[in-house]
């Protein structure tokens, strides 16, 4: 027991002490990072002082920034599963390495979700109120209160998976199936859950008709599982960069699969939603109208949202073409998948929704600075984490970090 | 067994070894140590602005139970506390009570559009009696100009500001909180800061609301609003009779809506938009009671609510007379 439990201690210590030690360029990315951090915690004090009056939002729209990058981020998340089903049920070995990449890349997105949350609050000081159990939990009527559950289980199954099989390659031990499957099981079908329950959130809104679409659910989906692994086949490049780990391009190539037929679903749902608001042509498409066109001269979304479009339709095309089995155009298709779709359900999903209000009046957002500072804080922190995260499993998947030798256990101290 | 590679990065080991053995060169120390120094300072500046928030914090307050959860007692304790914070605050002597709803009595509003002239004299008692923030300004109802011939409410004007009421061509149409019956703003809160009440009013609990404006988002009538700034309000302007649930003033963070000035209604007398009505537009009462106004109005005038196909059940009711 004292054994396991000074193993356990002794690795978490290294492992801090591993987050703060690496070269030049791992300093100037973390000095960067903590600083974009300490600017955004500034900020959000400032908030907290001020209150929300701070931000772009008000009564006509009364969500912002804050909401649009929570909902982009927990698609981000949820698509770690799209490298884990065809390692773990097909057993698609090409990807099986990179498969705790995407797990740790979910946890770093489940943290930033859940500070986007946070941030939005008019009164953090009362989050306890959203306890089950000490608080007044309004579950199962409101979406939200399943969102709050969802995420935070979410956030655990795959701290678990991936700090499970990390701790065990550090000890050298074999990972005992029964105590990872079954949690790798459960968080397939729980990835699903958090964007289904994200767009369920917008979609049961009776009086907002911009959102109440049952489409809303597939395409969230379909557009995670696009900008997610886009975004993973970026991370890991950059890996294969500046760490001793290196990649294989057939990796790539497999993500490179996931991420065509995502897209392809993904615009096809969208040209639907847009079929069906536009011909029949009714009141409804208020706001629509105004994300694509502009409404009585208000049109402030429009080029974000052709951007959104063009930025799609170019990163399909390249990805159906056998040119995306390079490197170079891979990538471009992959930033524009990322960007394309953080417009197109970000501030393209989001805004629309309040704009014209339920009273029939146009009033336009624009984040402030002091927003956009917030934003930027909590994804540095995102990549902050992110980035430690990865700073401390590489050595590990990589053999560099490994228990002592003087406690492994025998056969492990034989094979070195 | 793990793949073990020999070639282990350099400043792996070199951090391993720094701060992994007990030993450490003085040099590395100092530098660790300025590091982290600069780092918590660093953290310190970037907090500093919550200085300004010193003394705000109440821990009362902070652990106080929902509405429905407190006994009369602590209940009792609350109000006082509330009645203290009050005259902090506002530099005005106020008395908060908790008027419960009484029994057989629904409320439901009915609203004559021939008769309403567009004075929003409603809009201003309103505010007058319910405590509304002055800066930034917060109004429970919006009255829409609305041309002859729609009812779509996107062609309504709600910024009119001509020299005379009512204008030609043009009829009027005041929207405040149709108190559904089936209310869409208190099924998304997710912590139970909203409810309906047993005589038909939804009502919320400021000391409990976390503030995330997910009713605001799914009321189809832009009835809620939310407290965006610390609310301020003139102190020659407070109304010091005050209750729970209505219109004691609001913290900034959470939510408000109008409550039908329960803390009038439930002590039978009119809210305050219908007092105000110079044209008497406005119809108000009880609609379990075969005799009242209401129950005529309902019977015998052709009414209609709003959005009736979003499926809320308004409690209240617009009629044309003429």
């Amino acid at each position: 027991m004292f054994k396991w439990l000074r193993d356990y201690l002794y690795f978490l210590y290294r492992c801090v002490a591993l987050s703060f030690s690496g070269q030049g360029v791992f300093y100037a990315w973390m000095t960067f990072l903590t600083a974009l951090s300490l600017i955004g915690l500034n900020a959000y004090c400032k908030q907290l002082v001020d209150g929300l009056y701070l931000t772009g939002m008000n009564d006509h729209v009364s969500w912002g920034m804050y909401i649009a990058n929570f909902t982009y981020l927990v698609g981000m998340a949820a698509a770690a599963v799209m490298l884990v089903i065809p390692v773990y049920i097909y057993k698609n070995d090409r990807l099986r390495d990179v498969v705790i990449f995407g797990e740790l890349f979910a946890i770093a997105a489940i943290i930033m979700c859940l500070l986007f949350v946070i941030v939005d609050l008019g009164r953090p000081d009362r989050f306890w109120h959203l306890i089950p159990g000490i608080g007044k939990f309004n579950w199962p009527y409101s979406m939200l209160s399943w969102d709050v559950v969802v995420l935070n289980i979410y956030l655990l199954l795959n701290m678990h998976v991936a700090g499970y099989l990390l701790y065990m390659r550090y000890l050298g031990r074999k990972p005992n199936k029964f105590l990872y499957m079954p949690f790798v099981s459960v968080s397939i079908v729980w990835a699903i859950s958090i964007h289904t329950v994200t767009a369920f959130l917008f979609a049961g809104l009776s009086g907002k008709a911009f959102w109440n679409s049952a489409i809303l659910g597939p395409r969230f989906i379909a557009s995670a599982f696009a900008s997610g692994p886009a975004f993973i086949v970026l991370t890991l490049q950059v890996i294969d960069h500046f760490t001793a780990y290196k990649i294989k391009k057939t990796t790539l190539l497999a993500l490179r699969r996931i991420i065509q037929v995502a897209m392809i679903i993904s615009v096809f749902l969208m040209g639907n939603e847009l079929f069906t608001e536009f011909y029949a042509d009714s009141l409804h498409i208020a706001s629509i109208q105004y994300l694509f066109f502009g409404l009585h001269g208000h049109n402030m979304l429009v080029p974000w949202i052709w951007t959104a479009v063009v930025f799609n339709i170019i990163s399909l095309f390249i990805l159906v073409l056998p040119m995306s089995r390079s490197l170079k155009y891979l990538n471009v298709a992959c930033i524009l998948c990322v960007v394309g779709i953080w417009i197109e359900k970000g501030i393209g999903l989001l805004i629309p929704g309040f704009i014209p209000t339920p009273l029939g009046e146009i009033v336009e957002y624009f984040p402030t600075v002091n927003e956009i500072l917030i934003c930027l804080g909590i994804w540095a922190f995102g990549f902050l984490i992110y980035t430690i995260l990865l700073r401390v499993s590489i050595p590990i998947l990589v053999g560099s970090l490994h228990i002592p030798l003087k406690y492994a256990q025998r056969e492990f101290r034989k094979g070195v | 067994m793990p793949r073990m590679t020999n070639h282990d990065d350099q400043n792996l080991q070199e951090g391993l070894n720094s701060l992994g053995n007990e030993k450490m060169s003085r040099r590395d120390f100092l530098r660790r140590g300025s590091i982290l120094a600069t780092g918590m300072g660093a953290l310190m500046a970037a907090m500093s602005p919550l200085r300004q928030l010193q003394g705000a914090f109440d821990p009362e307050e902070f652990v106080q139970k929902h509405y429905k959860e407190m006994t009369p007692e602590e209940m009792d304790k609350v109000l006082r506390r509330i009645e203290r914070k009050v005259a902090e605050r506002f530099d005005v002597k106020a008395t908060v009570r908790d008027i419960k709803p009484m029994d057989g009595v629904e409320y439901v509003y009915a609203l004559n559009l021939s008769k309403c002239n567009g004075s929003r004299k409603c809009v201003h008692a309103c505010v007058n009696e319910n405590n509304q923030s002055r800066s930034p300004e917060i109004q429970y109802i919006t009255v829409l100009k609305m041309p002859q011939g729609t009812m779509d409410m996107d062609k309504g004007e709600i910024l009119y500001d001509p020299p005379k009421v009512p204008e030609e061509g043009y009829y009027y149409m005041p929207v405040q909180c149709q108190q559904c019956a089936n209310p869409p703003c208190v099924k998304v809160c997710p912590v139970h800061a909203t409810w309906q009440e047993p005589d038909g009013i939804t009502v919320i609990d400021y000391d409990w609301c976390i503030g995330c404006r997910y009713c605001e988002a799914a009321c189809p009538y832009w009835a809620r609003k939310f407290n965006f700034a610390e609310p301020r309000i003139p102190k020659e302007r407070i109304n010091p009779d005050m209750s729970y649930l209505s219109n004691r003033p609001r913290s900034k963070g959470v939510m408000e809506k109008c409550t039908y000035c329960l803390h009038r209604t439930r002590e039978g007398r009119y809210p305050a938009c219908l007092e105000a009505c110079p044209t008497g537009a406005r119809i108000f009462g009880n609609v379990l009671d075969p005799n009242s106004q209401i129950s005529f109005v309902l019977r015998n005038k052709r009414t209609f609510v709003l959005k009736e196909e979003v499926g809320t059940i308004p409690r209240f009711f617009y009629y044309f007379d003429e």
